[in-house]
């Protein structure tokens, strides 16, 4: 039962810096290494000026949208010129597939993001923190609590309040507003925006939300100097560094801080070893589950927001899974349309319906059950829920499915034409069990249209 | 103290008049009773000053809220695509064939609640196999027995 691999692959350590396989839960050990030295400089420095320096590093979210942090920052109005307290949430709710990372942040350096709250609390004027963290994480929310009660205990907290709120299983909570609502302790579904969450977000109140990992990167970036840090990696745009998170079929998978401008190939074939057996990678599940599949011959894309996005992918969350030739491509795409038709929230038709939809159509794909038109009706279908939703869920489900039937169309044809799975139960993912809504009372209907 | 009392408790963490012990308040009324029966969300509503039907529609949007008998233990699979590109699927069988139920079923004698869940984030280390919470790293279907024997001590 093997530990997760956490290192960093290349250029500076920056979020993970000063971790060297051995956690730094302990203040003592976060202290020896610089810790907490970031916060105590800029306490001394106007809010305002804290921000300039977050929006200089041209930090971007790194919980999957790549949104600038210091520019979200900057949309919060100052204390004098709105009578309500002003919050930040933390989104630890991790549950994108293929994602890891801010799990190993606050297992190995929690006291870094408790001093990235309290730096984002300084910048914004804040005095209180929510860290929203899924509810499935109980060590991860030990790690990051004990780092909250050292810090509180050591005075360094200094006023300000950092409450972890846990979630109780539920991907959307992941989506800002949902987290919201989910945090206001409602049935988690996104809000109508605007109004946006830096003027009405948590009780109504001004709120900034950040992803564990571009919080815990702000005192690194504050370490090396603002405009030190926008030369790292890919500028203009995607400055830093980031931790991707290595999966699937690979020989060494983990956690790898590395810049970004990476290509996948680099970071599959030399830091993580290949694949296994020497297969033939078949296609790359990039940036999550909720983004289009990379195929082969894009593999020295570098991984940064405009080189992907120049070819239609996206950074996502860092994930890069590698999907071996022994995978059946509609067994992926029927089981992440399975993932989001059961974390659909229900509140928006397109996606509600249109997720079942793209699972009724896969299903009756791989069991030779559909016709050509079927795959023209299953791209149909996503079109119809991109961009219709209150959140991007739908979308997430959109994107994968129409690129799998787009890129691999005659692996699709070939099903038609075998009249069912070419694989037989060769392929890794046969038979591969979806969970469905544990609360519904009638499990066989799951999947029909109602 | 009481469940009442430490349900006040969570409810100072948050600013009056919210909602926001509602999650708190339901895990811990979930601890206690080993699910939320009709009982338990009644008392759940009682100590947070809401409706018992409020606190149903809050515990019925979230999977980690049973609201169905559970077992003493709780077995949760990841059969999510990284897992599952992994051999998550032999990993769910083995507990099937060992406990003699299926994903969403407990064993008869109420010991072992089995589930597959969607990625619990060990996606590095497949299979992921959360028991009782406890995060357990590259689970193989030969671990399964000894760890069935574990919770049976």
């Amino acid at each position: 039962m093997s530990e997760t691999t956490v290192r960093v692959a290349e250029g500076p350590a920056l979020v993970l810096a000063g971790y060297e396989g051995k956690p730094l839960r302990d203040l003592a050990d976060y202290r020896a290494v610089g810790g907490y030295e970031q916060l105590e400089q800029a306490r001394t420095r106007d809010p305002q000026a804290v921000i300039q320096e977050i929006v200089e590093s041209n930090l971007r979210g790194r919980g999957g949208a790549f949104f600038p942090t210091g520019r979200k920052a900057s949309f919060i109005p100052t204390p004098d010129k709105i009578a309500k307290p002003i919050y930040i949430t933390v989104n630890a709710d991790e549950s994108e597939p293929g994602t890891f990372k801010d799990r190993e942040i606050m297992l190995k350096v929690p006291h870094r993001l408790v001093e990235g709250c309290l730096i984002a609390a300084h910048a914004i004027q804040s005095q209180q923190v929510y860290i929203y963290i899924r509810g499935e994480y109980l060590a991860e929310y030990e790690s990051v609590q004990g780092a909250i009660d050292e810090a509180r205990a050591a005075g360094i907290l200094a006023g300000v309040e950092i409450t972890i709120h846990r979630g109780a299983g539920a991907y959307i909570c992941g989506e800002e507003t949902g987290l919201l609502e989910s945090l206001e302790g409602k049935r988690g579904q996104p809000r109508s925006k605007p109004p946006f969450p830096a003027i009405s977000g948590l009780y109504a109140s001004p709120t900034l939300i950040n992803n564990v990992e571009s919080i815990t990167t702000i005192p690194a970036i504050l370490a090396v100097g603002p405009p030190e840090y926008a030369k790292i990696g890919a500028p203009p745009d995607s400055t830093g560094t980031r931790l991707f998170c290595l999966s699937g079929n690979v020989e060494r998978p983990g956690v790898y801080e590395a810049p970004h401008g990476i290509t996948p190939r680099h970071l599959i074939y030399d830091v993580g070893g290949g694949v296994p057996g020497d297969r033939t990678l078949k296609a790359v599940m990039m940036g999550g589950s909720s983004f289009p599949v990379m195929t082969p011959d894009d593999l020295d894309t570098p991984l940064d927001a405009d080189s992907l996005g120049q070819k239609g992918y996206f950074i996502g969350s860092g994930v890069v899974t590698v999907i071996d030739e022994r995978t059946c491509i509609v067994q992926f795409a029927l089981r992440v349309a399975q993932f989001y038709m059961h974390e659909s929230c229900g509140k928006c038709t397109p996606c509600r319906v249109g997720t079942r939809w793209l699972v009724q159509l896969l299903r009756a794909v791989e069991e030779g059950r559909a016709q050509e038109r079927d795959l023209d009706l299953l791209l149909d279908v996503c079109d119809r829920i991109i961009g219709k939703c209150l959140c991007v869920l739908g979308d997430s489900a959109a994107m994968p499915v129409a690129s799998c039937v787009t890129k691999f169309r005659d692996e699709f044809r070939a099903h038609l034409e075998h009249g069912g799975c070419p694989f037989g139960t060769d392929s890794q993912l046969a038979r591969l069990f979806a969970p469905v809504d544990q609360h519904a009372h009638t499990p066989v209907a799951q999947e029909a249209l109602v | 103290m009481g469940f009442y009392e430490e349900v006040q408790e969570i409810r100072a963490r948050y600013p009056e008049g919210t909602r926001s012990a509602v999650l708190p308040a339901l895990r811990l009324a979930q601890e206690r009773h080993g699910w939320l029966s009709r009982e338990a969300i009644e008392e759940t509503a009682d100590a947070l000053e809401l409706t018992p039907a409020y606190c149903y529609s809050i515990a019925s949007f979230y999977d980690m809220f049973d609201l169905q008998p559970a077992g003493r233990h709780e077995i949760a699979v990841c059969t999510n695509v990284c897992c599952g590109l992994v051999n998550a699927q032999a990993v769910l069988e083995a507990f099937e064939h060992e406990l003699g139920v299926g994903p969403g079923e407990t064993t008869p004698d109420g010991a072992v609640t089995l589930r597959a869940v969607e990625c619990l984030g060990g996606c590095s280390t497949p299979t992921l196999v959360a028991v009782d919470h406890v995060y357990r790293q590259s689970v193989t279907p030969e671990d399964v027995p000894a760890i069935l024997a574990e919770l049976a001590e």
